[in-house]
């Protein structure tokens, strides 16, 4: 979506003027380096784990068969290979956990991914509208809960959302209710978290792109006979589009995958594929049923990865 | 000073002389402060049905400000603005019949031509036909009718002024404020687009507001000039007036090139004046009235295409004549200046249109010359 | 227009930051709470902190937590650093749009696949668990938050300046260090706080990813957690919150202080 795109984009095939990207050995190297690493930590991990779901338990170390053996020459592998089964996906089929997990999750991921933007809107809005002397300390408070631990910002919640928690004090001395609520170990609970903790994610693409916004469009708007509110949603909103995608995908993507916010604020049944995969790896210690519910979600997920990395890629070309 | 017109008037239009004449637009005793900067400091002005009228300064000098105020994103601090007989103020923009064209544009980058052009007709709520209808008009009277579907970053410079152009006259304004319109094209495209500007606006016959810094712009297209320094208007007149008869050393000196020689008034009276100057040593004659008395500080201002060069003195003994020597030339193909060392140290500067092509020059370097300008060549100020 | 601070902006901020920082204003709050439990206040006292520090497993998990997170840091910005290098200046090359791809999906990847994989590449290599086996994970997902942030900051680089560089002599090698790095220092700088702070945060990678003997804080803070809230890690949670906190302070300080000295020196410079 090139919709903030005013500057005419230059012709395709023009790199930057690249003075040190001249030199070869050099250039290589700089390369070469990040390249590799990325390849063998992040890259062929996954095949790994796609080989693995497709290979069967065992009481063993690894505990998998096959495990490769690359001794046996070409050979060895391919009796390995002929030894791989579909049993592990066939059994996700068959339990309806794991079904359910994936649809939990991706409920769960859409719907505070929804209600972020509704949260977060208002606040980036806010914060690129203030007074540009007050915008960096602004931006620093954003950022500031984002520096201190995911974990110790969920904890914090389980003792406000607690039966006996400071929420339910409050609600029942303001005699708004008569009975402490129960939030946690609910959905509820869950949705507050994952709202909490994500909530940056959402407002620093948002501001970056509210912020850009050059204000005489505003003006023009209202030259043209264009109120306020209408010009919100005629100009403001379409132009930061770019941020509330950018922001959604932020939060969407790592939501579905979530695993300590439904683990500690969650109820028994709030089960996100998260936390299945952790249970069937740690608990059941069934490595090849973790990485076949590791590829699905990845499945499932490797369309949103992909264009929110040529997003990144795009943003990234235009600024240059 | 009186609003003599010296020179061609452009056309007959000049209501401004008329005591009948109504202002279309009216500033009356417009004040706008920003903490304690005053950008507009008690500022009246009438500008009238049909102008094209220029508000014309440096940056800082509250020309832009005055024109907001008349679009609706400023506010007077005090007084009034009228448009066409109603008070202006309280009115948000998007309820003010005007529109503007703004210095960078704002096209709407989500928008394709098109839409930008209908935007402010569809706020209206014109029914759909209609709106095509325009639009059309509007885009072939900018020649960009192959264009409608682009987004305004696949366009030329020149082309997204256009675009703002035809948006900003689609909703038939009563008045169009340009803000610095033609600031971000370069020189050749704003020459020709400055005449586009006049005859567009002759043909719509429709009342131009424009905000520049640029002398010469508002020199092309305007009726009328104001000028302004510090939140006031220094002096309004035709471009022809405020080049010729600046009221004050300011307009002068902001206006074009100028030789100003400070000097004291020696004789004043009906049809002619004497300066005694401090920097060329010399009495200037100058036909004129000058308001003020004898022994008064004033400047002499001529511009330099107005000073001749001579290698022997001047047979009329009517004219001002002074000696120097040249000092330097500077080479500008269709004109040179000299810069004249006079004996008392001041540097006074003549033009000399190149007329053949030159091989040698008949005055150079170092040469003793003799510099005149008749009578009315040249006008005293007195502020 | 010029619009003041509308009553709309200024409640949608004050609401915002109330929800960001009650919950940890609370956090800090009850950590000097006398009593044992969380949510009910007796009095103030710091005996959580006298019974943390006397924690020995706990201490433990915090020096090899600090340790992971400054190798991590520092070997993460290296790499991420490159790579931003890479992404901005290299134009197109063979396999340029995998290496994007790369860099930019783990900002995304769920940290249970992360940390899976990861797992699973140590046990098929046969590479044993511990120390380090959780820096390299460390360092392969925090490199791309790094990257990111350096990446912003090379865009804006002015490249003339490292064209002036090569023109007076200077050895691609020599130009970057004397002329683009100290230019790029404070997205590296950030890049490195962002890395470390993501190191010292995790959760789920290190859990897959460790082995006996690299117990981190995270893993101590969850297990206890599982087990109840207590003040105690209210007051662990209070000491990681002051130290992270006072470091991006004056990391920010530090870096407002040089912007207004540098927009002094240019006043001054201006007005001759």
């Amino acid at each position: 979506m090139a919709v903030t795109d005013t500057q005419p984009t230059p012709p395709p095939g023009i790199a930057a003027p690249a003075a040190l990207a001249k030199r070869g050995r050099l250039r290589w190297l700089v390369v070469a380096i990040p390249y590799v690493w990325m390849l063998l930590l992040f890259l062929v991990p996954f095949f790994i784990v796609v080989k693995i779901s497709f290979s069967t338990t065992a009481i063993a170390l690894p505990p998998y068969t096959p495990v490769f053996d690359l001794s046996g020459g070409l050979s060895g592998i391919w009796d390995s290979v002929k030894e791989f089964t579909f049993d592990n996906y066939v059994f996700l089929t068959e339990d309806s956990l794991y079904w359910r997990s994936y649809l939990t999750s991706l409920r769960i991921a859409f719907v505070s991914t929804v209600l972020i933007l509704i949260v977060a809107y208002p606040i980036a809005y806010g914060m690129a509208r203030a007074r540009k002397e007050w915008r960096p300390s602004l931006l620093m408070l954003v950022i500031l809960p984002f520096w201190t631990s995911f974990l110790i910002r969920v904890y914090a919640w389980i003792g406000i959302l607690k039966q006996e928690g400071l929420l339910n004090q409050f609600l029942l001395w303001l005699g708004v209710i008569d009975k402490p609520l129960v939030i946690m170990s609910t959905d509820w609970a869950v949705y507050i978290g994952i709202v909490y903790s994500y909530l940056p994610f959402m407002i620093l693409p948002l501001y970056a792109a509210l912020e850009k916004m050059d204000e005489t469009l505003l003006e023009a708007a209202a030259d043209l006979g264009c109120p306020p509110i209408q010009a919100f949603w005629k100009i403001t909103f379409p132009l930061s589009l770019p941020g509330v995608v950018a922001g959604c995908f932020l939060v969407f993507i790592p939501v579905v995958g979530e695993f300590v916010i439904p683990d500690l604020l969650g109820g028994s049944n709030t089960i996100m594929i998260g936390r299945t995969l952790w249970n069937e790896f740690f608990n059941n210690r069934d490595w090849p049923v973790a990485s076949a519910v590791a590829v699905i979600l990845l499945l499932i997920l490797v369309i949103p990865i992909v264009y929110f990395q040529n997003q990144q890629q795009k943003e990234a070309e235009k600024a240059r | 000073m009186a609003a003599k017109a010296i020179g061609p008037v452009r056309r007959s239009f000049a209501p401004w002389n008329d005591p009948n004449a109504k202002p279309f637009i009216e500033f009356r005793n417009v004040t706008k402060t920003f903490g304690d900067f005053t950008a507009v400091d008690d500022l009246s002005l009438g500008i009238y049905e049909r102008e094209f009228f220029a508000l014309l300064g440096p940056s800082g000098c509250g020309k832009t400000t005055l024109m907001r105020m008349v679009a609706g994103f400023e506010e007077p601090t005090r007084g009034h603005v009228l448009l066409d007989g109603q008070d202006l103020v309280g009115i948000p923009p998007y309820r003010r019949p005007t529109n503007m064209m703004f210095q960078s544009y704002a096209l709407f980058p989500h928008m394709s031509v098109w839409e930008n052009i209908a935007f402010g007709l569809k706020q209206d709520g014109m029914p759909k036909a209609d709106i095509v209808a325009r639009v059309d008009e509007m885009l072939t009277l900018v020649k960009l009718e192959q264009f409608a579907k682009r987004k305004p970053h696949q366009l030329s410079g020149g082309q997204r002024q256009r675009v703002a152009l035809a948006r900003s006259l689609a909703k038939k304004p009563k008045v169009l404020l340009l803000d610095e319109p033609l600031g971000a094209l370069d020189k050749k495209l704003r020459e020709e687009t400055q005449f586009e500007l006049t005859d567009l606006q002759m043909r719509l016959g429709m009342t131009f507001l424009i905000v520049t810094h640029d002398q010469e712009e508002a020199m092309t297209v305007a009726d009328r000039i104001a000028v302004m320094d510090r939140g006031k208007i220094i002096q309004i007149a035709t471009p022809a007036e405020i080049y010729e008869q600046p009221n004050s050393r300011y307009v002068a000196d902001f206006i074009g090139d100028i030789n100003l020689l400070e000097g004291r008034l020696s004789s004043v009276g009906a049809g002619g004046a004497k300066l005694e100057c401090v920097g060329t040593g010399a009495t200037v004659d100058v036909a004129q009235d000058v308001s003020a008395r004898v022994g008064d500080q004033a400047w002499f201002a001529i511009r330099p295409e107005k000073v001749t060069i001579s290698l022997t003195p001047p047979a009329d003994p009517n004219v001002n004549a002074v000696s120097g020597e040249v000092w330097d030339i500077g080479y500008l193909g269709d004109v040179s200046i000299y810069h004249v060392r006079l004996a008392t140290g001041a540097t006074v500067k003549s033009t000399i249109t190149n007329t053949t092509r030159l091989v040698e020059r008949p005055i150079t370097w170092e040469d003793k010359v003799w510099l005149s300008w008749t009578r009315d060549g040249g006008v005293v100020l007195t502020r | 227009m010029r619009r003041g601070p509308s009553w709309f902006n200024v409640t949608s901020i004050t609401l915002g930051f109330a929800f960001l920082y009650i919950p940890i204003i609370i956090l800090v709050i009850y950590s000097f709470n006398e009593s044992k439990l969380v949510t009910v206040w007796a009095g103030f006292s710091t005996k959580w902190y006298v019974s943390m520090l006397s924690n020995q497993s706990l201490l433990d998990a915090a020096w090899v937590t600090v340790r992971i997170a400054l190798l991590t840091a520092t070997l993460a910005t290296i790499l991420g650093t490159l790579a931003a290098l890479t992404l901005v200046r290299y134009g197109r090359f063979h396999g340029r749009t995998l290496f994007s791809g790369m860099v930019y999906a783990p900002l995304v990847m769920p940290d249970v696949i992360t940390g899976l994989s990861l797992l699973l590449l140590f046990v098929a290599i046969g590479f044993d668990r511990g120390f380090w086996t959780v820096v390299i994970a460390h360092v392969t997902f925090t490199m791309c938050f790094v990257t990111v942030v350096v990446q912003s900051r090379l865009v804006t680089f002015d490249m003339s300046l490292e064209e002036a560089a090569l023109d007076l002599g200077a050895t691609p090698a020599k130009t970057f260090f004397a002329v683009t790095l100290p230019l790029i220092l404070p997205g590296v700088v950030a890049g490195w706080m962002l890395a470390f702070t993501l190191s010292l945060d995790d959760l789920v990678i290190a859990s897959f990813t460790t082995g006996p003997g690299a117990t981190t804080l995270p893993m101590k803070i969850y297990s206890q957690v599982r087990l109840g809230v207590t003040p105690e890690i209210n007051a662990v949670c209070t000491v990681l919150i002051a130290i992270v906190t006072t470091g991006v302070l004056i990391a920010s300080i530090v870096t407002k202080r040089r912007e207004v000295e540098r927009q002094r020196a240019e006043r001054l410079a201006i007005q001759g």
